[in-house]
């Protein structure tokens, strides 16, 4: 029965079998092995050479009898590759050099490889990264290939157990509807996996270090994503304990039900504009099913994190155009590539050799700095504006020139798509993230120049508060209930009012419910969350008048701790729904 | 004749028309393998193993590249004379 905690991403509780995925196919995780593990890593590594190779020498037999024999021949080259010792030297190479698991020693060694075929450009060396990356493919398959077979031969729903999963897998799992909930070793709160969990409402706790290592497949486990516990093999009453949380999670479920067709308004007929932050355009659905009016916050760094290559204006252009058709004549917000921090392009280098990625080249600074990419997006951004209320968003702004030259670098791009003909919206509204210190101190000058404005909680906590709430050594001085936080939120609400700035909250202190009365009460009337807060949300706006709210704000702000912060908040909140 | 060649060099030219793509190179290979010499294949800067897919596919060897190939062994002159054969043949293709 061994109880394990980490950070938990969304509010369900489920109990079921136990899924250990070991790896994947798109990512292989960085993984370092200990000094007597080394000889084992090698081992491992000629087992999955060899049984790569055996299974290509068996399809190449097979098309070689059916009269293949061009096919055979290319298998027949894979075989001698496969076959061949020099990878596998230069790969043990980095597994003893390096204490790298093996299979993480062979995507980064195929990942170089490959890369050579890639940079010489003549069309004769790029077909041959085809090849490698066939082999390559093949080899990754080999790695995780076990554990895939089991997930597709699933019959029952499970609790998936894996060091980390990416996004689309976590979007493939769910529409398979098989997946109860997931426990990971990797990612906090802000992993973008944890936010899509939180999104679909399904039960996860990230940040557990080495669950992966402690579960095995077939195991009971319950994931109780309300208090980031993960029990392994419960006992009896652990078990009768956690159904029955289960259960009266489903009975506020149904509650919240009842209201979902109703308006976000307080007994006072204050109304809040409640709006759904998402990452695909698949989510958006569920946003409008649990009583978005609308999307505040698009992040779109996703389609520049999968693995292969950038995004063209393209591709981006027919996904934000399959968003706005999604959202049909409600607002999109969709805001500018939020890359470097914890969101790299695997393989960019870009941010591989910052001491400090956090400070250093991401959001907007990156792209002001690649000015193809940043085009590209905002000429698929304004491309797709033409279908729908489309409004653009640029992230982590801490000072006025990052706003005037993106704003010009937008004024330069629909200059050249008007001379091109395409339709756009002219007008299009242009929004600053206030999500830095700096910004939140100069709200005024930066209201002036932009249509509208919205907090962004995660970035300006950690920022004001100095904390990595990913390192559990500090994570406990992550929080938005600090009065400095308070009394940021506060002056940016009141400083953009002043200029009549529309101004919005997308954090994910904006989906807590703990901190409805408090916001409603500072004057924010637009609040932007992941699909699973809504209810909650709503059921707590509908549940006070905009009278009270203010009086709580003003309570709250004498407060000087976060402690006494929470206690009162929990106590008024409580008040007015029990269930929360 | 009989006299053992421990160091033998040659140059030979890509003539098929699709140059040195995945089956030429298996079929290099695979000759190449049958020799108990070292054997080296250079174009400019790069020097590779003539018995490594691996290394060999590094190659960009087009139609009219030039390839010198460098062996050390006791069947250095032989296994040459096999690999230029096979070069000359056009890998048996076109």
């Amino acid at each position: 029965m061994p109880l394990k905690r980490g950070i938990g991403v969304s509010s369900g509780v489920v109990i079921g079998d136990a899924l250990v995925l070991e790896t994947d196919e798109a990512r292989v995780p960085k993984r370092f092995v200990s000094e007597d593990q080394i000889p084992l890593e090698v081992l491992l590594l000629d087992t999955i050479f060899e049984s790569a190779r055996a299974e290509i020498a068996r399809e190449r037999e097979q098309f070689a009898a059916r009269g293949g024999a061009e096919l055979a021949d290319i298998f027949g080259f894979h075989e001698r590759w496969l076959a061949d010792p020099k990878p596998r030297k230069e790969i043990a190479n980095l597994i003893e050099s390096r204490a790298f698991s093996a299979a993480y020693a062979i995507s980064i060694f195929m990942r170089r490889y490959r890369r050579r075929f890639e940079d010489m450009g003549t069309p004769f060396l790029q077909e041959r990264a085809k090849d490698v990356l066939d082999i390559e493919r093949r080899l990754l398959h080999h790695i995780g290939g076990e554990s895939r077979n089991r997930l597709e031969m699933l019959e029952q729903p499970v609790v998936i157990v894996a060091h980390d999963l990416t996004p689309s897998q976590l979007v493939a799992l769910e529409r398979s509807k098989r997946l109860l909930g997931f426990a990971l070793d990797a990612g906090g709160t802000t992993s973008h996996t944890a936010i899509i969990a939180a999104g679909l409402g399904i039960p996860a706790v990230v940040g557990l270090e080495d669950i992966s290592a402690n579960v095995s497949s077939g195991d009971t486990i319950v994931v109780d994503g309300l208090h980031g516990v993960v029990v392994i093999n419960p006992d009896t009453s652990q078990r009768e304990s956690y159904a029955a949380d289960a259960e009266h999670l489903e009975e506020v479920r149904a509650t919240l039900d009842e209201i979902r067709e109703l308006t976000a308004q307080t007994e006072d007929g204050t109304e809040i504009e409640l709006l759904g932050n998402i990452e695909f355009p698949l989510e958006i659905k569920d946003c409008f099913k649990k009583g978005a009016v609308g999307i505040g916050l698009y992040r779109t760094e996703f389609l520049f994190l999968q693995d292969d290559h950038l995004p063209t204006e393209e591709e981006q252009f027919k996904v934000y155009r399959q968003a706005v058709t999604a959202v049909g004549k409600r607002p999109l917000v969709i805001r500018t590539m939020d890359l470097g921090g914890d969101k790299c392009r695997p393989g960019s280098g870009v941010h591989e050799n910052e001491k400090n990625p956090f400070l250093g080249l991401r959001s907007i600074r990156y792209s002001l700095q690649h000015l193809t990419m940043f085009r590209a997006q905002l000429r698929a951004i304004l491309r797709a504006s033409a279908f729908g209320d489309v409004r653009v968003m640029f992230p982590l702004i801490s000072r006025i020139m990052e706003l005037r030259q993106a704003k010009f670098v937008l004024s330069l791009v629909m200059e050249d798509l008007e001379q091109e003909g395409y339709e756009f919206r002219g007008n299009i509204p242009v929004g600053v993230m206030i999500e830095t210190p700096a910004a939140a101190i100069c709200t005024r000058e930066l209201a002036r120049e932009s249509d509208f404005m919205s907090i962004g909680t995660n970035d300006l906590i950690q920022y004001t508060l100095a904390v990595d709430r990913t390192n559990e050594k500090v994570a406990q001085l992550y929080t938005p209930a600090d009065p400095s936080i308070l009394r940021l939120i506060r002056g940016v609400v009141r400083d953009a009012k002043r200029c009549e700035t529309h101004i919005s909250l997308c954090g994910e202190m904006a989906g807590d419910p703990l901190f409805t009365i408090l916001l409603v009460g500072m004057g924010l009337r637009t609040l932007s969350m992941a699909a699973g807060n809504l209810p909650r949300v709503k059921k707590i706006i509908r549940s006070v008048t905009r009278v009270h709210a203010e009086r709580v704000k003003r309570r709250v702000m004498s407060f000087e701790t976060e402690r006494e912060v929470l206690n009162y908040l929990r106590d008024e909140t409580r008040k007015v729904w029990s269930d929360i | 004749m009989s006299e053992k060649t421990t160091h033998s060099e040659i140059e030979v030219r890509i003539s098929n028309v699709q140059g040195l793509h995945a089956r030429p190179v298996m079929r290099f290979v695979d000759v190449a393998s049958r020799f108990a010499s070292t054997i080296r294949v250079r174009k400019d800067e790069l020097d590779v193993d003539a018995k490594s897919p691996m290394e060999m596919m590094l190659l960009e060897a087009v139609q009219g590249t030039a390839l010198r190939l460098v062996a050390e062994g006791d069947d250095a002159q032989q296994a040459l004379q096999a690999l230029a054969d096979l070069v000359d043949s056009k890998f048996g293709e076109d």
